[in-house]
């Protein structure tokens, strides 16, 4: 195991240069010229631009880009914003905002679609299911934006019951709303896949026995069929994580929340490199954890798994 | 996402009636009885400045409505964009080309140091100089000493003593002073240019707002201010402070807004001009601005040059249902364009000679269209109008490419570019395929703001090419015009060239569309659209 | 893998009292019983699905869909984007304009009609490219494992880690005088498909450790084979799964897109451009919104149905369960 855990984070360091070298060539590919958009419709001075260009190292060929950027990074330094402000201190501020959001997000799915799937696989067929399937099609038929803007207008606006943007500092409470909403996506994931796997494992032999051994229900559904059938479910978990740090662009755009993907989106809307590499390989850092923790957890799940 | 661009300019030359200006003193009285709480905040919408702090580097209006917060310059605009003198005691020059600059007495920044002639003349220097790449150097262009391709001094500043400084212009201009309550004259205290970096986090100003602590400025959240109780000129505020919260979009701000997180809001989004007015009543507000929308055909495509595209340009213009898209797209928060500038800058003008080319006419327009069909045929080409996508622009383009479709039986596209950065470069580059959106708004209340920049042959913002020394000869003669009027008599004539030519096809001007919270009151919106935040009161 | 169990064997015989005079011969027993059907997995499936009336409900419902997307012109007699006059905007149902118009002033039941077939494409050129992906990479990463799974899924890391909409903004700026259909579904599929290879990949995990893969193993079947014989068959399970739903996402992805601007330009019809256009009058034209939304729902509601209902038909144990 430890040998494992080991092995897998050396292989965080060709996936970092991997995942840079890959986004840093999309973004250096962008067409136009992030320095003179930054200005609007009225140039500056001639002049002006260029030695913005020159100070940003953009007027370099490509790879030499990527490289004073590598330097940087591994002296701890993910170079500064185009608005003139550290990168680390922008990376400081929006990370921990978005790792809550995400947790509560992931903690909101996980409870609700667990259980709700959990039900659905145990009475297959059943009005409960039938209901769950409904609910879980509406949500994902519908794209976020809408049921960002719906649920910010009902249950924020209109009802009152929660805060419509989020404040200064990004508190916990005011972002369960856009929790709730992030939820509402990977909600129905989450309910297909424990409903499935539920099915699945319940018509195992092993069920059968422990039925047969006179185990009442109350044990075998934790224990026996629930554990089971987890595996899926804890992977989609994991790789969902990784999705909020990245992909709550429109969410935290709704509820303005001060985050990763608010601030990321931004960035590559500017075309700002460096900025946008910085949060990628923060973003690989962590998914990668995030990953490692869930194989590791396949083991505790399923004894078969044994990690070599 | 929407994210206002617009560029920022300002070469004001006549205009505004602000000729007389010695005469002008401290403007008028301050709202004699300020009824609200004096320690009260007031928050409202804005966003996160693209610079550090430093006047002469905030041409953005996110940072611009915060730097003119926190300093103040020579002279301040009122809502009208009239000047009042704010540090100056005067500004007096008997050839409109040296000028000598006095400063009231006991001004001082926030760090106790006094403003003296050497704040103002080292901040310009500060400004101007090439190596230091500020985006606002070019206004420093008319100064003597002015280089824009070497560090070099501004030998027109000199100081004459603490109070006093002269300016020497490379060339006459009477109205020179209406420049100066732009953020880029700002002074700056000595302490700035310790550590400039540094500076712009934690800015010391002179200005009625100065930063409630060291950390007031949240990133990407919110700015804290509080009222400056140095400060006593023409924008002493009557409440307690101001704290300016940042949003990336505008139906969020407008969320806030109605569930009573803010007091104030500048800008109502697009899913919001239906209702924002019954909603709100009278706290709700739409009036002009001073923001020029339209669009322009690039000279260099084939159809749009010579005869051709003078017959192609107006048959567009008249193609196009004006009226009708600003009521059903904007529900009346646009007002169809009948010039080239706005209604608030005096000389504007509903009946310049020519303007019937705005006038929705589909029979003139099929007329003309079919007149430069005679000269070549325009055959299957696509029309096709470009615009950056995050700026929400779509729904007003699909309106007007529509309109065309519809009159000239052509195909007419929108052209979406993912960025503005994209759409940027194929405008410099001259790499158009049909028309591109054109926005301007005014830093100064001046008919030349709106025309020199844009359609001066080699300008920089001219990306489309369009040249005209008939045009060009009235805006000199305007600029060197002794009187107002008669210097507006000839912006007007140039723009009836331009409405014969049809450079950019105007659409329409922008309103600017805000409200207010039931906590305030006495909610001004100033020429710039910016609200008069000094003057409203709370609680 | 479980053969299924001939039923007429193990019905209930009548009771021989007394021991038959001829024992049956050995042969008889070791023979294969050739002459019954064939019998494979896909087969099997096949039988049981059209025992279904959920698989010919969906089936119904995505044939439909395809006519529309395939043959719109025999539904709507409006050319699609022409004659929008403004004074229609948002406006109520008129003879022949049975859903009334858009906020241009655009028919919308043409508009739906149109858009079928871009958003129905997008959908299934994204499910294709993730599920081809997805499925070769998750399956050689679980079932060879060692530097294989290494390799393969750090190379999943890599694509994972690139937010999609970084890749669709770059992707449709890059590429933005082509952008129609196919431009689009790259940049969505193309950072998607690490999902789908990690679920199958832990999925093969459990399943490689089964006995019938030590049995097949045991009678020298290839390692290649088994793994596409064997193994992946009985992993796809959940992938069918994450797949229909991951193209009902790719059809909102595509919307999603449109919202923030890096979608396909409004000449194409596509639901998604409807919706995220119509958003902006929510609260004033809620019907507007509402249209290609239930199309939208009804297309993902039919291919999370059949992707159900097929899981369903190749899982042995879940069949046997029933």
């Amino acid at each position: 195991m430890l040998w494992y855990t080991g092995k897998r984070l050396l292989q965080v360091i060709p996936v970092l240069l991997g995942a840079t070298f890959l986004i840093y060539f999309m973004v250096f590919a962008m067409p136009g010229d992030p320095i003179a958009a930054l200005y609007g419709d009225r140039p500056p001075a001639p002049g002006v631009i260029d030695q913005i260009r020159e100070q940003y190292h953009l007027n370099d060929p490509f790879i030499v880009q990527y490289f004073y950027y590598l330097i940087g990074i591994f002296q701890g330094d993910f170079g500064v914003t185009y608005s003139g402000q550290s990168v680390n201190d922008v990376l400081a501020r929006t990370f921990p905002v978005t790792i809550r959001l995400a947790l509560l997000a992931v903690f909101i799915e996980m409870v609700f679609g667990i259980f709700v799937g959990l039900i659905s696989g145990l009475r297959k067929g059943g009005i409960f299911d039938a209901t769950g399937l409904g609910v879980s099609l509406v949500l994902i038929s519908l794209p976020i934006f809408v049921v960002g803007f719906v649920a910010q207008y009902f249950l924020a606006i209109q009802l009152g019951w929660f805060s419509p943007t989020v404040g200064a500092g990004a508190p916990l409470e005011d972002l369960i709303l856009p929790a709730i909403v992030l939820a509402s996506i990977s909600f129905a994931q989450i309910v297909r896949l424990t409903r499935s796997s539920v099915i699945e494992t319940a018509g195992l032999d092993f069920v059968r026995t422990a039925y047969s051994k006179g185990l009442t229900r109350r044990r075998i559904v934790p224990v026996h069929i629930l554990r089971n059938s987890l595996i899926p479910v804890v992977t989609y978990l994991g790789t969902d994580f990784g999705t909020l740090l990245v992909g709550a662009t429109v969410t935290e755009g709704i509820f303005n929340v001060p985050g990763v993907g608010r601030t990321l989106f931004q960035a590559i809307l500017r075309g700002e490199g460096p900025t946008i590499v910085s949060f990628v390989t923060v973003m690989v850092l962590l998914y990668l954890v995030v990953n490692l923790l869930v194989d590791l957890l396949y083991a505790v799940l399923d004894p078969r798994i044994r990690y070599a | 996402m929407k994210i206002k661009r617009f560029g920022v300019a300002a070469i004001a030359l006549a205009a505004a009636g602000a000729l007389a200006l010695t005469g002008c003193s401290t403007g008028e009285a301050e709202p004699s009885t300020p009824a609200g709480d004096p320690e009260a905040i007031i928050t409202t919408n804005g966003s996160e400045p693209q610079n550090p702090l430093i006047p002469t580097n905030t041409t953005e209006t996110g940072g611009g409505k915060i730097v003119t917060s926190l300093f103040a310059g020579l002279v301040s605009y009122d809502a009208e964009g009239a000047i009042e003198f704010d540090m100056a005691e005067s500004i007096e020059s008997e050839d409109s080309q040296s000028w000598t600059v006095t400063l009231k007495e006991g001004k001082t920044f926030t760090d106790g140091s006094p403003v003296t002639a050497n704040s103002f003349v080292d901040a310009w220097n500060y400004g101007a100089l090439y190596s230091n790449a500020q985006s606002a150097s070019y206004f420093f262009d008319n100064i003597e000493g002015f280089s824009y391709t070497e560090d070099s001094e501004l030998t027109g500043l000199n100081v004459v003593d603490d109070l006093t400084f002269t300016v020497d212009l490379v060339a006459p201009e009477a109205d020179w002073p209406l420049r100066l309550g732009y953020t880029a004259y700002f002074p700056l205290p000595e302490v700035a240019f310790e550590d400039i970096e540094a500076f712009g986090e934690n800015p010391v100003g002179n200005g009625p707002y100065m930063f409630a602590g060291e950390d007031a400025w949240t990133h990407e959240e919110k700015i804290d201010l509080v009222t400056n109780p140095d400060y006593d000129g023409v924008r002493t505020p009557v409440n307690g402070g101001l704290t300016i919260v940042f949003y990336t979009s505008q139906d969020t701000a407008y969320a806030d807004l109605q569930a009573g997180n803010l007091d104030v809001l500048d800008a109502v989004p697009d899913s919001a001009l239906a209702t924002f007015e019954d909603e709100f009543g009278d706290r709700a507000v739409n009036q002009a601005a001073a923001i020029f929308q339209g669009f322009n055909m690039p000279y260099y495509l084939e159809h749009w040059s010579g005869e051709e595209g003078e017959l192609r340009r107006a048959a567009l213009s008249m193609s196009i249902n004006r009226d009708e898209i600003t009521d059903v797209i904007f529900q009346g928060t646009r007002t169809p364009a009948s010039d080239f500038t706005s209604p608030v800058i005096d000389g504007w003008s509903d009946s310049l000679a020519g303007a019937e080319v705005l006038e929705f006419n589909p029979e003139e327009a099929q007329k003309l269209w079919a007149e430069a069909d005679a000269i070549a045929p325009y055959g299957d080409t696509v029309f096709d109008l470009a615009y950056n996508a995050d700026g929400g622009h779509q729904a007003w383009v699909d309106a007007v490419v529509n309109s065309i479709a519809n009159t000239l039986g052509i195909e007419a596209v929108g052209k979406p570019y993912p960025t503005f950065a994209a759409a940027l470069d194929d405008r410099s580059n001259a790499k158009l395929t049909g028309g591109t959106r054109a926005g301007w708004q005014a830093d100064y209340p001046s008919l030349y703001n709106f025309l020199a920049p844009l359609y001066r042959t080699g300008a920089g913002s001219n990306y489309e090419g369009y040249s005209s020394e008939e045009f060009e000869t009235l805006l000199d003669e305007g600029a060197a015009a002794p009187a107002v009027d008669e210097a507006t008599a000839k912006y007007q004539e140039a723009q009836e060239v331009l409405l014969k030519d049809l450079p950019a096809i105007p659409l329409w001007y922008s309103n600017v569309t805000g409200a207010s919270a039931e906590t305030v009151d006495n909610v001004v919106f100033g020429w710039d659209s910016v609200p008069l935040y000094t003057e409203i009161t709370k609680g | 893998m479980p053969d299924s169990i001939d039923t007429t064997t193990s019905k209930p015989r009548p009771e021989h009292f007394v021991a038959p005079l001829e024992e049956t011969p050995l042969e008889a027993i070791d023979t294969i019983k050739a002459e019954g059907k064939p019998s494979n997995l896909w087969i099997d499936a096949w039988a049981d699905l059209r025992r279904r009336p959920m698989f010919w409900i969906s089936a119904a419902l995505i044939l439909v869909i395809v006519f529309i997307a395939l043959f719109p012109g025999l539904f709507t007699s409006e050319p699609p984007n022409s004659n929008c006059q403004l004074a229609n905007s948002n406006g109520a149902p008129t003879e022949g304009h049975p859903l009334g118009f858009t906020r241009q002033g655009c028919d919308v039941w043409s508009r739906i009609v149109h858009g079928a077939s871009t958003s129905l494409s997008v959908g299934i050129i994204v499910t294709m490219l993730v599920f081809t992906l997805g499925v070769l990479f998750g399956a050689f990463a679980g079932f060879y494992g060692g530097w294989v799974d290494g390799l393969l899924s750090r190379i999943g890391d890599i694509f994972f880690a690139i937010p999609y909409i970084l890749a669709a903004v770059v992707i449709m700026s890059v590429l933005a005088d082509y952008r129609n259909v196919w431009v689009i579904s790259l940049a969505i599929g193309l950072f998607a498909w690490p999902v789908t290879a990690r679920v199958l990949r832990s999925e093969i995990l459990r399943v490689k450790n089964s006995d019938f893969v030590t049995a097949a193993t045991a009678i020298g079947v290839p390692r290649f084979k088994i793994m596409w014989a064997h193994v992946v068959p009985n992993s796809i399970a959940p992938v069918i799964v994450i797949t229909t739903i991951a193209l009902a996402g790719a059809i909102v992805a595509e919307a999603t897109l449109s919202f923030l601007g890096v979608g396909l330009p409004s000449t194409f019809m596509s639901w998604g451009n409807d919706i995220a256009q119509a958003q902006t009058t929510l609260r004033t034209a809620p019907q507007v919104l509402l249209y290609p939304s239930i199309a939208l729902s009804l297309t993902v509601f039919s291919f999370i149905m059949m992707g159900e209902v097929i899981r369903d038909a190749l899982d042995p144990k879940a069949r046997a369960q029933r």
